[in-house]
């Protein structure tokens, strides 16, 4: 039995991990889903331990220690406007740790190698390192330690494809096992290069699809690595993590109306520069903090669309604020997300969430469409392409056919904005132009505050 | 092919389309969690890396090779579970006016 136990503990720890992402599907069962998982998990470390091909410990229990060690404090201290760079920090280990086991299994093996064996190894492997120097970029592009806007060069796909085509040929030969020695390290080189490549030319607003498929690829890599061990829990965890990373993916890609491809090669940041040159001459309609208090107060009810603005300028605090005020005067205030808003898929549900903003006000894009021709105000701070008319009608605008929140059919729309600079794609936005848009010019997070200062004036009145 | 080979390649497809089912049903409320976990069950290559670092005769790259293996998959589940956490302790719904 005891030499036997390993086997129920993973197929306990494989009923769990399913358990787990079943019960992530409502906020009211999410956090027992989470412990579904950490069972799971330590029900899969326990049963590895008690397998009999595991003699010592001393490096396995100094691995865990300085892990946790490492992990704990990072999860804990993390601002909560942080959570994809810190997402793909954390991607980045678990890849590493795929790709090192693999590499370590490879020369384990060395000559009884199986083709199969050899096949999952190298796809695990590739798929590893080249998912923790991407995880790696990532983050240093999400905490802006790398420029953040797209790097490209002429030809950047050519070498892209190219690279990767050697480190596939390199691999089948390795497969083959008449590769000589230096074979399986270069292979390992070209992907660890191939995940810094693949990154550099993707910009900020493409983060979140990338950051979905990475996790994909870390799920992939952990499949291949169960194919290799002959471990069905890896293969089951692997499976389930890549199916999630690749629907959110997909997810991504239709709310900006493109392909993986596109997302992938296309560095959406360079197009036309010159279409920013023509915004100046356009009149826009601009409000001071008090008209707005003075219009919001009035209304009888208020969409929000928050965007990534909001997350910099660290405006979901006062925006409670704000969306407190205006409860008080009698005020409907909801909030519109449009999936691709932040950094990765999700993102601005959980800033709203640390705010205090009870979830039942936070609603997706199909779900509340309909409803701003409906609105007295639309309120939009920090997100620009998502509510760009020109979505729906100009053929010749490079997001045409991106599904869009529906702002402008509000009766009033308001736009908090620091200038009117295009956003991260470079395009001019239409909306800002229109009669009944006024723009409120100003950082977000002291022009809601000044919102809210001067809502009492504007009751009183 | 084997057996095994089969029986592993079927527990694939079904692992992957009962994924693709459950996946569908989460909330896009809850895309950031969901990520977050799913990034903390991929760590579960730490099986791995544990039978590498305690294998009973190991060269010595081997051995470190499982060491950091070990310490990343822990970085990664300890980070992964507690973000997690942290993110849906958050969610709250309460002062329901208007729609529920």
């Amino acid at each position: 039995m005891t030499a036997n136990f390993w086997h129920f503990a993973y197929i306990i720890a494989a009923f769990c991990t399913v358990l787990s992402i079943k019960w992530l599907n409502s906020p009211v069962t999410a956090r027992r889903g989470v412990r579904a998982g950490e069972i799971g998990m330590l029900f899969a470390i326990i049963g590895t331990l008690l397998r009999h091909e595991v003699v010592t410990f001393e490096w396995i229990f100094a691995g865990f220690l300085l892990g946790a060690a490492i992990g704990a404090p990072l999860a804990l201290k993390m601002p909560m406007t942080s959570v994809p760079q810190f997402t793909a920090l954390s991607h980045a280990f678990g890849a590493l740790a795929a790709a090192l086991v693999g590499t370590a299994e490879y020369y384990r093996l060395g000559a009884h190698i199986t083709a199969f064996t050899g096949a999952a190894l190298v796809v695990e492997t590739l798929l590893g390192y080249l998912t923790f120097t991407a995880s790696v970029m990532a983050f240093g592009k999400l905490q802006e330690l790398v420029p953040t806007r797209p790097m490209t060069y002429r030809g950047q796909n050519l070498v892209n494809l190219a690279l990767l085509a050697a480190a596939a040929a390199i691999g089948v030969w390795v497969v083959t096992g008449a590769a000589p020695a230096w074979a399986f390290p270069a292979f390992s080189a070209l992907a660890l290069v191939f995940g810094v490549l693949l990154i550099l030319p993707i910009g900020g607003g493409d983060m979140p699809t990338v950051i979905a498929l990475l996790n994909s690829y870390a799920g992939m890599a952990a499949a291949a690595m169960g194919f290799a061990l002959d471990n069905k829990l890896l293969i089951i965890a692997g499976a389930l993590n890549a199916a999630s990373g690749f629907i959110l993916s997909v997810v991504m890609c239709k709310a900006m109306n493109r392909s993986f491809t596109n997302v992938l090669f296309g560095a959406f940041g360079q197009v036309a520069p010159g279409a920013a040159a023509k915004a100046a001459a356009r009149p826009v309609r601009s409000a001071t903090a008090e008209d707005a208090a003075e219009i919001l107060s009035a209304a009888r009810n208020v969409i929000i669309v928050p965007g990534y603005g909001m997350a910099v300028a660290q405006a979901q605090h006062k925006l409670r604020e704000l969306t407190d005020q205006l409860v008080k005067r009698n005020v409907d205030v909801q909030f519109a997300i449009h999936p691709v808003a932040g950094r990765m898929p999700g993102h601005m549900n959980v800033l709203l969430a640390e705010a205090d903003i009870p979830y039942d006000r936070l609603h997706e894009m199909d779900d509340i469409n309909a409803e701003f021709a409906e609105a007295d105000v639309a309120l939009v701070i920090g997100a620009n392409d998502v509510v760009n008319p020109a979505a729906r009608h100009d053929k010749t605008s490079p997001i045409y056919g991106m599904p869009i929140l529906d702002v402008d059919k509000a009766r009033t729309v308001m736009v908090i904005k620091r200038s009117l600079n295009p956003g991260f794609a470079g395009i001019d936005n239409e909306l800002y132009y229109h009669d009944n848009t006024l723009m409120l010019f100003g950082d977000a997070k002291a022009f809601v505050s000044e919102i809210v200062k001067a809502l009492p004036v504007a009751a009183a009145a | 092919m084997s057996t095994e080979v089969e029986l592993s390649i079927y527990v694939f497809f079904l692992a992957a389309f009962l994924g693709l089912e459950l996946v569908h049903k989460v909330s896009p409320l809850l895309h950031t969690p969901l990520m977050s976990l799913t990034n903390a069950i991929s760590a579960i290559s730490v099986v791995g890396a544990v039978l590498i670092a305690g294998a009973g005769e190991a060269s010595w790259l081997s051995r470190t090779l499982g060491f950091v293996a070990v310490t990343a998959a822990t970085i990664n589940i300890v980070a992964g579970f507690l973000i997690t956490d942290r993110m849906l302790k958050m969610f709250r719904r309460k002062d329901s006016k208007g729609r529920a």
